[in-house]
């Protein structure tokens, strides 16, 4: 057993126990402790691909009780990706956040330690209410995260936020009530055998208790009649923490994933097909709901919030088919859009620090500082973003459309895809035009601080370099799809016992 | 035992959920505490319900199962913490917002 993979959970939490203990300690050294920790979390996301890398599932048994009795943590391919994705993600938000930000509320550098935890915990659990605990560790830091830096935007959108998300946890636990009734466990690989075992009679509800599970997952990820509270969160929250929030929506999809291409993907008539039912003409609606969101925005950070829903839409819309190549698509765009709706928060909050009126607004028409310098960082951003060539949007768009056409209703999403991608090209050429070309240079602008920008610039250099070692990545994230589609190995690796014994009776 | 149990569930989630939907913040915390106290009582029940049954073995013939107990508890302590921070956050909108109407502005006062 390998002790290095509760690692990713225990160094942030303590780390943000400490900052939390030590708060009167000067404040360098809180940020310095939050440096080294997310520094470390990144290590451990590299040995994290590439332990995984090798097709074997890592696993760490909780006090070291045999499952399925104790909490289990899995470490395979989609885990690694999501750890290497949030640490890179953390520590870019962490670097643009000690520009000055981090200093505007009390305890930013613990509360984003915290946060770190519960994501990191998210990826690594197998056990189904251990999710349900990490759910609400990074959601309760998300609160707190959202209110940082204070006003009446913040206080507005954090209730919404909060009440949404504690509805979706007392569905959570009606369905986690109802499956343990029912299976008598609630570790995800043996729950996975029992329920595909059901008598016919409990089938219906194992049905309803994943369609809630699908609710829950669904208000974390934004699907379409869920989603009402994520533009106005996002674009109230401040440039970092809105930033690292591009992997909150991911966590609903990671989850989605895990739970319905594992939990209740087995037997004659997996379960999971209601869901891919469902999911599919609500992530087409979601999609396009973005597309026009997008256009219809009235700031730059707004826009930004409809484009995490856009890219939710896309991937749920591609992960719904559950073929081997579409769920690789799907998981390099969910890299390519985590990263780039990121570089857009970030963008939003540096461009509106050097416009001469109306931060953000697209409203205003006041000049900006420094507009060919910004200019051009905002028109490599926008070409990575909208999926232009040469950056990996278009990779990861192009291996979409490709993986889809091989679906009978492949051309529903080629159709919608392209136009959100339309109306997103429109959206976003519209802004750079309206802030860099058509007003005049600014008399005197506002001094231009090197380090974020440096940052965000090199975040949109990351995006360049995914789609020039596009086929390295691409090669990793199809073995992923291919291990997700195949949950006898996940099986197998927790619970090796009953897996033995179930193969001798099965033939 | 069980159908006056049923009957509690309903009555709770019923109310929970009516008051959930109001305008105010603090009806919509009563809703949510009410909610949460159905999602206990649920939580406990996927165990079974036995009376004179402790989860202890060696007491009774068949001991009741602990492991939806210790659910509920943390789902206690989970939701008592939620509670707390979304009273705190629903009486700091109020203060900034000058009202206590879930959206942030009453739509009746900006009619008069």
């Amino acid at each position: 057993m390998n002790h290095a993979l509760i690692l990713p959970i225990l160094l942030p939490l303590i780390t943000g126990a400490g900052q939390l203990l030590f708060y009167q300690a000067p404040f360098a050294l809180q940020r310095l402790l939050g440096f080294a920790s997310t520094f470390w979390l990144v290590l451990l996301g590299i040995w994290c691909l590439q332990v995984a890398g090798n097709g074997e599932h890592l696993v760490y048994h909780a006090g070291d009780w045999p499952a399925p009795f104790g909490i289990v943590l899995i470490l395979d391919r989609l885990s690694a990706v999501m750890l290497a994705l949030t640490a890179v993600l953390g520590f870019c938000c962490l670097l643009y956040a000690s520009n000055g930000g981090d200093q505007r509320g009390a305890h930013f550098h613990a509360l984003f330690q915290f946060q770190l935890a519960g994501l990191n915990g998210a990826f690594l659990t197998g056990d189904l209410f251990n999710l349900f605990v990490f759910f609400e560790i990074l959601l309760i830091a998300s609160y707190a995260l959202l209110l940082h830096g204070g006003g009446r935007a913040r206080s507005r959108a954090g209730l919404h936020y909060v009440i949404i998300n504690l509805v979706g946890s007392a569905l959570f636990l009606i369905a986690l009530g109802t499956l343990y009734g029912l299976t008598g466990t609630l570790n995800m690989a043996d729950l996975a055998q029992r329920v595909a075992q059901a008598p016919p009679g409990d089938v219906p509800l194992l049905a309803a208790a994943s369609l809630l599970l699908l609710v829950v997952f669904g208000v974390k990820a934004a699907i379409l009649p869920l989603l009402f509270w994520l533009p106005r969160a996002y674009s109230a929250a401040s440039a970092p923490v809105a930033a690292l929030f591009a992997i909150m929506t991911k966590v609903g999809i990671y989850a989605i994933l895990r739970v319905f291409l594992l939990v209740f993907a087995l037997g004659e008539a997996p379960i999971n097909e209601t869901a891919w039912g469902w999911l599919w003409p609500l992530a087409l609606f979601t999609l396009a709901l973005g597309g026009i969101g997008v256009l219809g925005s009235n700031s730059l950070r707004t826009l930004t919030a409809y484009l995490v829903v856009l890219s939710v839409g896309t991937l749920l819309a591609t992960i719904s088919f559950a073929t081997q190549e579409s769920l690789g698509a799907a998981l390099f765009y969910l890299i390519h859009s985590t990263g780039m709706t990121a570089v857009f928060f970030l963008l939003a909050d540096l461009l509106g620090q050097q416009r001469e009126e109306g931060y953000d607004n697209f409203t205003a028409t006041g000049p900006i500082g420094h507009r060919w310098l910004l200019g051009t960082v905002f028109f490599f951003a926008a070409i990575a973003m909208v999926g232009l060539p040469p950056f990996s949007g278009f990779v990861s768009k192009a291996w979409i459309l490709q993986a889809s056409a091989q679906e009978s209703q492949g051309f529903w999403l080629w159709g919608v895809l392209l136009a959100a991608a339309l109306l997103t090209l429109i959206a976003v050429s519209r802004t750079g035009s309206s802030w860099f070309w058509r007003p005049g240079d600014m008399a005197r602008p506002y001094p231009l601080e090197r380090g974020p920008l440096t940052l965000v610039s090199s975040m949109v250099g990351l995006n360049g370099l995914l789609a020039v070692f596009g086929e390295p990545v691409m090669g990793y994230l199809e073995l992923t799809a291919q291990q997700l589609l195949d949950p006898h190995a996940y099986i197998a690796a927790v619970l090796p016992e009953a897996f033995v014994a179930r193969q001798e009776v099965a033939p | 035992m069980a159908l006056l149990y049923a009957i509690t569930l309903g009555v709770l989630t019923t109310c929970g959920v009516y008051l959930l939907l109001r305008a105010r913040t603090f009806t919509v915390i009563l809703g949510l505490t009410l909610l949460s106290h159905a999602v206990n009582l649920y939580l406990f029940a996927s165990g079974r319900l036995v009376s004179s049954a402790p989860a202890i073995i060696g007491l009774s013939e068949q001991p009741a199962d602990p492991l939806p107990q210790a659910l509920v508890l943390t789902a206690i302590v989970i939701g008592f913490a939620m509670t707390a921070f979304v009273v705190v956050l629903a009486l700091k909108a109020a203060v900034e917002l000058r009202n206590d109407h879930v959206d942030g502005e009453n739509p009746d006062e900006d009619l008069a």
